[in-house]
């Protein structure tokens, strides 16, 4: 196991009055890949939001702490300068600004370096070509008019450009045919060649995972992580679905 | 665009806001009474006939009441306006190296000479009250497009031309400060494009008051004959001051016969500044008027420039900005007239408001019984960045006929929460993520802007934005 890059703490968090997360431990190592699975509902995507100080969502109890820094009081681009990173599950669209020049300024943001145009681009067409996108959506304006595909390759791009220590990615997967989803490892895949880079990959489909290296697998079920483990979870789930771990949970809960 | 355009970096507040000290070598007393107007007419050396109409305008002036129907304008009082203040300098001149140390400075500093040399077919500063400088390229020249000062051109060959457009198509009956206009404008420019002649880069005013507690009240004509093509850029600019400033221009033009005129304005006024400019446009059969408008600052600003489409096929299309901070009241939008067969206008337009302004779109179009087989598209959208601020839509339609095809739609929304978090996430500040989004909101005028212009008015939102989160 690598040297620890994030750990949370008995985590609770609530969207308005409602608390999603009961309660969430995880510890990540630099250079590790973990997967959270789970049924809908089950608070995945708080937890990635949370993790990423999106103001939706209010931690009511518990730490985070990544690279050694406690998140809860740095504001969201003060976490992304720190390399967390989010893959979301809907983009945004922004007009304006095409694709390229943003995660450009992004870079020049979060590094306060100036980049030189010509050979980022070479690095951005490097990337479309991995990620099988055409080189005109690095001329597009972010996210504008792309489809749902497209813009989840699109954020795969920007991981692989801004190249994070850790990547969230939250349901990257959903939504995409069998030839996006195996681009979309490919990207992944690309992204675990840098041995320090670490990954948290939420889904509920197996696909996705094939091909990568897995460290470690969790079920978040009814707000808590509900058991963890190595990738041979995974078969398991794939076969047998989640509703032992709700029914365990809900038991713990009665008992 | 070719390497090596201009940009307008790094701009802040300051930028717009240095100040020279007002060595002007004469001015009027503040107020308006028939001697002022006299002495300023003298002073221009008018023709007969331009005393007589000041003097009438002046009457009409007198006679005409305030209007009351838009943003308040109480704190501008006429008793206190500066009508005319010559600078300090004996003539036009058409280099920059002859015209006087303090105001070329003014120039070099919002950067106008080096707009000249890189991207504009010609180039007219005013100063205070009067035209300092003009120059237009030789090969533009030699198309026989004039571009010139009007005072200089009423007394040429042009002098009759001049006396047959000035101010019919907004007549100083149309309102109270078109009736100031006739009676006390001075500077402004003359642009005169020959039949066919097609000028492919654009000519550019810029408008610069620098006296406090003055008014600017140059006047824009424009004739564009038959089959020719024009684009016209116009900017302004004023330092601020603690007393009311007022801005009543007036800006005609006469586009003919299968003839195309885009006129872009990018305005930043001081927010001591009254802006009540009128802008009309009269389009023949076949002609295209398009206006390219960014209004950024003034206190207070009434702005509708209008179209009327003349002639059969006559087409309009406005596209329009309108950023709204603390202490402004922009009341702007535009009016269009299909009064030919077959007349199409487009109107597409973005408002902005933060900080308490207060923006509203005011539109009118007007469909005559003639205008059958016409279309018009009104698109207005506004953008609030906090809850203090507002902004109001009131298009109004009058349609004098069934066989046409008018559309309209207004949105009015709110910066979302979750495109900011998006952006923050990829580690853009709040600062920069909101401005991103504005800049993008605003974006269908950017884009009809040349390359520098358009960095300008990203500069601008940028520094509106500063300070906008809280």
């Amino acid at each position: 196991m690598g040297a620890e890059l994030l750990r949370v703490e008995d985590l609770e968090v609530s969207v308005g009055e409602k608390e999603i997360l009961h309660g969430v431990d995880l510890t990540i190592g630099r250079g590790e890949t973990h997967v959270i699975m789970g049924p809908n509902g089950a608070g995945k995507s708080t937890l990635a939001g949370a993790l990423m100080g999106d103001p939706e969502y209010t931690v009511t109890s518990g730490r985070i702490f990544f690279d050694g820094e406690e998140l809860q009081e740095l504001a969201v681009n003060e976490r992304a300068r720190r390399g967390l990173f989010l893959s979301f599950q809907n983009p945004v669209e922004v007009p304006g600004i095409s694709l390229e020049n943003f995660v450009r300024s992004a870079l020049e943001q979060r590094t306060g370096k100036k980049i030189r145009i010509w050979e980022f681009r070479k690095q951005v067409r490097k990337v479309l070509e991995t990620l099988q996108m055409d080189r005109s959506y690095a001329e597009r304006d972010l996210n504008v008019g792309f489809s749902g595909g497209e813009k989840k390759k699109a954020e795969i791009l920007q991981m692989l450009l801004l190249s994070p220590t850790l990547a969230i990615l939250d349901e990257t997967d959903s939504g995409l045919d069998v030839d996006a989803v195996r681009t979309v490892s490919e990207g992944i895949r690309e992204f675990q060649k840098d041995r320090s880079a670490s990954l948290l990959i939420i889904t509920h489909n197996a696909a996705i995972l094939n091909s990568l290296e897995v460290d470690a697998v969790h079920i978040l079920a009814d707000g808590r992580i509900a058991a963890s483990g190595g990738k041979e979870l995974i078969p398991v789930i794939e076969r047998e679905g989640f509703a032992e771990y709700e029914t365990s949970q809900r038991e713990e809960a009665g008992a | 665009m070719s390497e090596g355009k201009t940009y307008v970096e790094d701009v802040n507040r300051a930028f717009y806001d240095f100040r020279f000290e007002e060595k002007d070598s004469f001015r009027v007393q503040s107020g308006l009474t028939r001697e002022i107007i006299e002495q300023i007419s003298a002073e221009k050396g008018d023709p007969a006939w331009m005393r007589d109409f000041r003097l009438r305008s002046l009457e009409i002036f007198h006679a005409t009441d305030m209007p009351l129907w838009g943003p308040s304008i109480e704190g501008l009082d006429m008793d206190n306006i500066v009508t005319y203040v010559r600078p300090n300098t004996e003539r036009m001149h058409t280099k920059w190296e002859d015209v006087p140390e303090d105001i070329k400075d003014t120039f070099e500093r919002l950067g106008i000479p080096k707009s000249e040399r890189e991207s504009l077919a010609g180039v007219g500063a005013q100063y205070d009250s009067e035209l300092v400088y003009h120059n237009v390229r030789k090969e533009v020249a030699e198309q026989g497009v004039v571009y010139t000062d009007l005072e200089s051109a009423m007394h040429g060959e042009y002098g009759e031309m001049i006396r047959e457009h000035f101010m019919k198509l907004v007549p100083p009956t149309d309102h109270k400060f078109a009736a100031l206009h006739g009676a006390v404008w001075s500077g402004g420019s003359f642009v005169y494009v020959p039949p066919g002649a097609s000028v492919e880069i654009p000519l550019q005013s810029y408008f610069r008051l620098n006296a406090a507690g003055a008014g600017q009240f140059e006047h824009t004509l424009i004739i564009v004959d038959k089959g020719a093509k024009l684009h016209f850029i116009e900017g302004c600019s004023a330092p601020k001051y603690n007393v009311a400033n007022l801005h009543a221009g007036c800006v005609e033009l006469y586009v003919g016969e299968n003839a195309s005129l885009r006129y872009s304005t990018i305005e930043n006024w001081s927010k001591n500044m009254y802006n009540l400019n009128t802008k009309r446009a009269r389009v023949e059969k076949g002609g295209r008027i398009e206006w390219v408008s960014g209004s950024f600052g003034s206190h207070v600003s009434y702005l509708y420039p209008m179209s009327v489409l003349a002639g059969e096929g006559a087409a309009c299309e406005f596209t329009g900005v309108t950023f709204a901070g603390e202490g402004q009241d922009l009341d702007t939008g535009c009016k269009i007239v299909h009064g030919a067969p077959d007349t199409t206008s487009h109107v597409n337009t973005r408002s902005i408001s933060k900080s308490g302004g207060v923006s509203t779109f005011r539109s009118a179009v007007v469909v005559t019984e003639k205008a059958e087989g016409s279309k018009s598209s009104v698109s207005c959208q506004s953008l609030m960045l906090d809850p203090i601020s507002r902004s109001d839509t009131i298009p109004a339609m009058d349609v004098r006929t069934s066989k046409a095809d008018i559309g309209h739609e207004a949105r009015i929304g709110r910066i979302s929460d979750e495109a900011v978090f998006y952006l923050m996430s990829r580690g853009l500040s709040e600062e920069d993520a909101k401005a991103l989004i504005v800049s993008g909101f605003a974006e269908n005028v950017s884009k009809e802007l040349p390359l520098e212009y358009a960095v300008e008015m990203n500069n601008l939102i940028r520094i509106e934005m500063k300070g906008a989160i809280g």
